[in-house]
Parts: structure tokens; sequence; C-alpha cells
């Protein structure tokens, strides 16, 4: 029955077994690249997270009781005329995400582990023993307040691009927060008498030392904008307070106090930081290029920065008495406080944002 | 203690348990005092109680075993092209992934959102630790599919179709459902949504059809990439269905709430069924090569699957809590498939749509045919003049199948509910909200819509739960158009501007190619919109004529087809 021998199936089925129109056609061709050339990270993320502006020919189909869509561009009050342009810096998708999260957990468990076994921890000084208790158990409680804000945001953002560039950073961040509970847990076995595993929260919740520092993750906890919170993470609440913290005190003070621990567990939230502010910037970036709602955007994003920056800055001069409490004080409260006005300045500088009254 | 170092203190230094560390980590969390967390997904459900055992993981041992998994996956991929896998794939597998494929990373990532929706409702950090896992995994999950796909596109004979995906997945009237499955996760009542209809019915009911049965099938095609893949996604599958349980623990001891949750499993289940039966039991059944009468078909993985690890072993146990459990739906929704052959008529169904699809289908074979009569019986009698016309139409230049007159295959409505065409005629009903007009392919759907998705149930008002909106019927967006200029609008045409990117068979050739040219001059319509023209009693007319279905003409004589 058959007359159509050219109609038989190929024998192989793979690429090039035959030649027909679309039999190149080895690339996704429904989006605009940044570059030249679509990267992996953009072939993975671009339209998963549909849009009615470019391919969703039936438009959202569930809506919430009061009529909003599934994915509504009123979550923000930041506008863009396209909002597919911004693309994550770090270009994570999820190889490159559990490969570096897994490195950076190796790295800390290796640090912690060959510490611990070689007495590093009986050597810390005794004062010093106490500020890991009491402040880094305090800040802990701040790295996870962001990283569940985080959390929360990325159900909000119009594309797949700014969502899943803020649960990487929700997942870093909690990640962190997590890195420091285990560590205090895991030293606490090499000291005598332990760490008081209750000092952290007690500080979070009642020394006045951090009150502005929770009131300031508190606000950020509570903004109803997702763009709000992402701004004001990475681009206050981190140089203000974070690396202040992070950098400006633990990072400069452990060594003095016979701590090589600490810092190495620390520091990897500063590699993380780099990324997730570059990622932030770009973004900015792109909104305060918009062609359409640049100044609006200017206006709202200076809005966000002002109110949280005083916030930020009111905690961070509370926290100045910490730097008193180890015994050898080598990093000045001052010196701490003018680079993360300076850091913050930089970021303003380089998203083409004016820097806010509080640090001009 | 800062002795010296013994050969045992290397070996086995002391950490802290992992009961310890989960309780510290569960110990991050406090009741915020300055500013109050908005309730920016509500929820009718009322959560109060602790749950009992939640999962005891940390992100620590979270991120290295998932690393390890996905080395695992990139290993097998790269070992897979190594081995030259597509050599010997069957193309008539690969083509429904296109289709798969382009639906499934949109719901993957939709859970990640979803975990949002439920964390600020999680009772006790342990918890919301499990959804930020979760989270992380469905970025997992959605990612790691893309690239399978890029795989798929990159090395199989025909990347049409591939090539165009995320905008295939927006446009088809096939990825419509998919679309409704995803949503459903992430849009009104926060545990409707992303409790009930995501973990406690998707996840824990249907993920083991989508990503253990249908691995199996593809194994029994060539591809050995699929099962690499999705069982690792699987693998994450049994922390979710852990957070979901732990979440309706935390519920189902308040009695306010079993109306509610009486409602969501009634719609979940039947949505689930309607959608994922329609879609996976097609590409199983359908989308094989592998006709060997001693594996399971597919009612026979669902009755394992479905019937007795999900119904029998999760949700009759649920009664002891006072939940009524909706028995009749299952065993409604078992007889659709095996007696009603919801499957069989979706698969006929895709494939009469075949020009505004974004794959290739090709015709059943006697081989084919054997395996279905034998694993449903009485299937040629319905089905296989279809198909000896659908090969007969498949050259370019005949009747497009879905125009042709002579084979009395009458185009189906669609529901308005799980958006699945409303292939069981006798089940088709029609219901009005507001004054309007809508079809439903069953019952179910019509309560799922003029019932359950209302501001008010069984008397009580349901100020969270959401609502079915947009144009949900695909049909009324081209109603009136050309078909050649409908496929143009959906681009759904291959780089050379005038080749279908879809085709009704595996023919590689130039010559056996549909294009543009041979589609067009036929007008497509929404059954819908004809319907609400329609005077009352035409109407009435309409529907019960539809209801008592079609019979397909029989094909045969001369033919140029292999039959
Ligand atoms: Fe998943
Ligand atoms: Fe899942
Ligand atoms: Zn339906």
């Amino acid at each position: 029955m058959d007359t159509q021998t050219a109609t038989q199936p190929a024998k192989s089925g793979a690429a090039g077994a035959a030649e027909f129109p679309g039999s190149d056609s080895r690339k996704f061709n429904y989006f605009e690249p940044k570059g030249r050339k679509a990267t992996h990270y953009e072939d993975m993320t671009l339209d998963v997270q549909p849009d009615p502006d470019r391919y969703l020919l039936q438009d959202w189909i569930i809506n919430f009781p009061d009529g909003t869509p599934t994915y509504s561009k009123d979550w923000t009050r930041v506008k863009a005329a396209d909002w597919h342009k911004f693309r994550a810096v770090d270009q994570e998708w999820e190889k490159t995400h559990y490969q570096r999260q897994s490195t950076i957990c190796g790295t800390i468990q290796n640090v912690i582990d060959n510490g611990r076994r070689s007495g590093a921890v009986g050597r810390f000084d005794k004062s010093w023993v106490k500020v890991l208790a009491d402040h880094v158990g305090a800040y802990k409680h701040a790295e996870f307040g962001l990283g569940t804000s985080l959390m929360q945001a990325q159900r909000y953002g119009f594309t797949q691009m700014i969502n899943n560039a803020i649960l990487t950073n929700s997942s870093y961040k909690l990640r962190f927060t997590q890195d420091l509970t285990l560590y205090l847990g895991e030293i606490g076995l090499d000291i005598e008498g332990g760490i008081d595993k209750d000092a952290g929260k007690r500080n979070w919740l009642e020394n006045p030392i951090w009150q502005g520092t929770r009131r300031a993750v508190e606000e950020i906890m509570g903004a109803t904008d997702y763009l709000e919170q992402y701004v004001a993470i990475n681009i206050v609440f981190e140089p203000l307070i974070g690396e202040l913290f992070r950098s400006g005190f633990i990072l400069q003070m452990a060594a003095a106090h016979n701590d090589f621990i600490t810092p190495s567990v620390v520091s990897a939230a500063e590699g993380d930081y780099e990324r997730n502010l570059a990622n932030c910037v770009e973004l900015i970036h792109v909104l305060l290029n918009d062609k359409d709602y640049a100044l609006h955007n200017r206006i709202v994003i200076s809005e966000w920065i002002e109110k949280h920056g005083k916030l930020c800055l009111a905690a961070a001069v509370q926290l100045q008495p910490i730097w008193s409490q180890p015994r050898v004080k080598v990093a000045s409260f001052t010196e701490a406080l003018e680079q993360a006005r300076n850091r913050l300045r930089m970021i303003c500088a380089e998203t083409g944002l004016a820097a806010p009254s509080i640090v001009a | 203690m800062a002795a010296g170092l013994t050969l045992n203190k290397i070996t086995s230094q002391k950490g802290i348990s992992i009961a310890e560390a989960t309780s510290r980590v569960a110990d991050l969390g406090w009741t915020p005092t300055y500013v109050q967390e908005a309730q920016t997904f509500p929820t009718d459900y009322k959560i109060s109680k602790v749950p009992r055992d939640p999962m005891k993981q940390v992100l620590r041992s979270y991120f290295p075993m998932q690393e390890e998994k996905d080395n695992r996956v990139y290993g097998a991929l790269d070992a897979a092209l190594r081995g030259d896998m597509f050599r010997n794939v069957e193309p008539r597998w690969v083509e429904w992934m296109k289709l798969f494929l382009a639906i499934i990373p949109f719901p993957e990532i939709s859970a990640a959102r979803a975990m949002a929706m439920v964390a600020r409702l999680a009772p006790g950090e342990e918890l919301r630790t499990g959804f930020t896992m979760q989270m992380v995994d469905e970025f997992r999950h959605s990612t790691i599919q893309m690239n399978l796909k890029k795989w798929y596109m990159e090395n199989y004979i025909d990347p049409a179709g591939f090539d165009i995906t995320e905008k295939a997945f927006g446009k088809c009237y096939a990825s419509t459902i998919g679309r409704q499955f995803g949503e459903g996760f992430i849009c009104g009542d926060a545990i409707t949504s992303a409790n009930v209809y995501l973990t406690v019915v998707a996840e824990t009911a249907f993920t083991n059809t989508l990503f253990v049965a249908m691995p199996s099938e593809a194994a029994r095609n060539g591809d050995y990439a699929l099962p690499t893949v999705f069982l690792s996604v699987q693998s994450d599958e049994s922390r979710h269905i852990g957070n979901g349980h732990s979440m309706l623990m935390a519920m189902i001891n308040d009695p306010s709430n079993h109306q509610l949750l009486e409602r969501d499993l009634k719609y979940a289940f039947w949505q689930n069924h309607a959608i994922v039966d329609a879609a996976i039991g097609t590409f199983i059944e359908y989308g094989t090569t592998n006709r060997d009468k001693n594996k399971e078909s597919y009612v026979e993985l669902w009755h394992r699957w479905i019937y007795e690890d999900y119904y029998r072993t999760y949700m009759l146990p649920l009664e002891k809590y006072g939940i009524k459990i909706h028995h009749d739906d299952v065993s409604a929704a078992w007889d659709r498939l095996v007696k009603k052959n919801y499957v069989h008529k979706i698969a006929q169904f895709f494939a009469v749509g075949w020009p505004v699809n974004f794959w290739r289908i090709e015709a059943q074979t006697d081989k084919d045919f054997e395996w279905f009569e034998h694993k449903y019986p009485g299937w040629y009698a319905e089905f296989g003049d279809f198909w000896k016309w659908y090969a007969r139409k498949s050259v370019p230049g005949e009747t497009n199948i879905l125009f042709d007159q002579e084979n009395g295959y009458v185009y189906p409505h669609r529901c308005w509910s799980c958006m699945c065409p409303c292939v069981i005629r006798e089940d088709f009903c029609v219901g009005e909200v507001d004054g309007k007009l809508y079809t439903y392919c069953s019952e179910q759907c019509k309560w799922t819509h003029t019932v359950a998705f209302q501001a008010e149930y069984e008397g009580r008002p349901t100020p969270a739960m959401g609502r079915f909106k947009g144009q949900r019927i695909w049909e009324d967006c081209y109603h009136g158009w050309d078909l050649a200029d409908a496929i143009k609008d959906l681009g759904f045409v291959r780089p050379d501007g005038k080749t279908i990117t879809a085709q009704p068979h595996l023919r590689f050739g130039p010559k056996d190619m549909w294009t543009l040219d041979h589609v067009r001059g036929n007008t497509l319509q929404s059954p819908l919109v004809l319907l609400r023209e329609m005077s009352l009693a035409d109407r009435e007319k309409h529907v019960a004529q539809y209801r008592a279905g079609f019979k397909i003409n029989p094909c045969n004589g001369s033919c140029s087809c292999r039959h």
C-alpha cells in the first residue's frame, strides 16, 4: 500500500539526520538577548513567567477577589515601559546556584571543623566569646528577617528575571542566617560552660543597642512593595548595617581576639552581597533609564532610600557600644561608620541616584 | 579544652545533632513589634496549631546534597550524548516533549512563588524552613527543565517547536491547560492555591504520574535524559509532600476549616485529574512506540498511583478528622478514564487540531491499534477509523483534518473550569454566572466555577477566594480567522516563513511538509461564541445533539496511508 518511499521516517533521530525547513533552528528565538548571543542564563530564564503584553494570548486566567490578576504591575510603585529588560548580573540558574551555595557550605564546614580540631575555639578571648554570643547571635536574626522578606518579595515581580534574582538573594540570606546559627552552636561545644544560646535572641528583642536595627528590619518585612524591600535591603541596609557589622566589626576585630574562624564564616556573606548588590544596581539602572518612567522611578526609589536610610543610619549609630565591648579595640566605630556612609554614596553614584540626605 | 590533638579527635569530632540544629534554626523567627507584616495573600482558613513533625534539615546539608544530585544529572546528559542517544530515540516521543516541556517550567516556578504565600502562614519556623528549601527546589526544577529542553533542541533531528518554546506555551491551544495548572498554584486564597491545589493534591497525588510514570515511558523510547532529570526532580517531591501535609495538619483540627477543605479537595482533585490525565495520559499512551502488552497502561498506573497510593492511603485517613471525602468524584474520574475513554478522546482532539500546535503528531498504526484494543477493549471500534483518516489526511494537499467533512469528527466545546475540551459528550453541560453562559466538561467543573470560585460558599462568605478570568476559551481568540492567518499570528511557522511548525506525521523530507498555503481558506470558529448567539430553543437543541455525540465514518477504499 505504501507508495511513498520518500516519506519513510528518518532512521536516526539525531540533529543533522535530515534537512528540511527549520532543521537548523537550534536557538530559542522568542526574546532579544542582551548581548550579541543569548547566555545560558537567559535561555533558562526569559519568558518562563509569561506576560500578556508578550505571548500570553489568553491573559491571566485567574484573579484575586479584588480583580488583581495572577501577576500585576501594580505590586510596586515603580513603573517600566519594558519590564523584561533586566538581566541578573550574576546570571544564576539552578546549576550555578547550587554549585556556589554548596561550595560555601563546604568551605565553612571545613574551616569550622579544622579550627575546632586544632582547638582554636578554646583560644578565643573570653570577652570576644561574649561578643559572639550576644551580637553575632543578635545579628543572625536581622539576616533572617531580610531573607524571609525576600522570600515574600520573589512572588511579586513582573518577570522571571526579577523574581529569580530576588529568590537567589533570599536563598543566600537564609543560608547565611543558618550558617551563623549553626556556627554558634558548634563552637559552643568547645567553650567551657558553652555559649548561652538564647543570648542572641534576647539581645535582638531587648537590648537597646539592637532595637534600631530590629525596627529597620521590621520596616522592610512589613513593606508591601516588593521592590521597596529589594532596594531597601541591598542599597541601604547592607552598606549601613550589614557591612558595617560584618566587615567593620567582626572581620576587623576577630583576629585580635585569636579568632580566625568567624571571619571565614562571615566573609561568605560579603561575597554573596557583592553579587546581590550587582543585580540590584543593574535593576535600578534599568529603571532609572526607562524610556517612559525614568523620572517617576527616580523619585520613588529616592523616597525609599531616604526613608530606609534614616532608619538604618539611626540603627547603625545605636550599634556603637558594641565596638567598645571586645578587650582589644583595634577598630573604630567612627571609621567603620564613615566607610559605610561612603559605601552608600558610591552605590548611589553607581545606580545614578543622588545620595540620600543622611550621607549627602 | 584546647588539649593536644588525638586521632580520635580528628576522626570523630562531636557536632551538634540535627535535632538541635533544626531547633536553633527554628528559633530565628520572632513576632515583630515595631511594624506588623501585612497579610498580603489572604486566606479564609484559620491556621493555629503548630504542626507536629515538620521535616528536619538545614541548608548546610541541603545545598551539597542537591549539588550532588545535579552532578549526576549533568553527568548522565553528557553520557547520553557520548552514547549517541539521539540516533536511537523515537521521534514520536520527543515530539510530545515539545508540548510537555513547554508547559512544565511555569508550574514549577509557580510552585516557588507559592512558597511566599504559605511561608507567612506557616505556624512554626521549622515548617517555614521547609518552604524555603521547596522554593529553591522549584527554582531548580524550572531551570533544569529549561536546560533539558534546550538540550533536546540542540541534539534532536527537528528542533522546530523547541525553538519557540516559551512563546508557544503562552499561545498554544493545548498548553492552555497547563497555564490553568500553574496559575492555580499562585492565585486566589493562599491555602486553596499554594497548599491544597499545589501540594495536597498536585504534588502528593499527581507528581507520580508526571515524574515517575513518564520517565519509564521515555526510557522505553530510547530517551534516557528525561528519566535522569525527572527522577531527580521527583526526589525533591517527598519533602514538598511533607511540607504540605504539615500545613494541612495545622488546619485540620479546626472544624471551621472543614467546609473549605472539602470544597478545595474536591476542586483540586477533579481539576488535577482533568488536566494531568489529559496531558500525561496522552504522552504515555500516544507518545510511545513501545507496545509491550505486559507493561501497565495509563489507567493501570493511575490505579496504582492515584487510587491506591493517594486515595486509599492519603485521602481516606483524613476522614478520621471529620473531613468528608468525595468518593464519588474519585470513582467518576476512574470511570472517565476506563469507561469513557477520556485520554483517547483528548489525544484525538490534540491530533485534530495539529495545525495550531507546535509539534508533530504522527498517526497511530496497526501495531498501536492492537495494543490499544488489548488494553482498552472496544478501542478499535471507536478510534480505529479516526486514526486511519488522520493518516490519510496527513499528506499535504489533502483537506486539513480539522475541516475535513468526510471523517465525521465534531470539534468540541471547551470547559470554562479545567480548560480542557469537553470530549466526553454525554457529560457536557452549561451554566450561567452573572447572566453569562458558560460551557463545562462535567458537572464537577461546572460546580468549580459556579459554586466554588465565588465570594460565598454554602452561605459562608469566602472573601479570599479567587475568580476565573481572562480569555479562558482559546477558540474565542481566533473566532472568524482564517486558519493560515491564525497560525502566523501564533508564530507557529518555521524560519522559512511558510512551512508550518507542526506536522501531522514524522516524515522529515521537505516535500512532505505542510505550509500555510495548504491550510489557507478555512475559517476557525469558537463553539462558545456560536452557542451564545443561539436562541434559547436552538441552544437546548444544540446541547442535546452535542451530548448525543458523533460517529467517525468508516475509512475505507483507496487511501494513501498504510492501512
Ligand atoms: Fe517541582
Ligand atoms: Fe514540588
Ligand atoms: Zn472541566
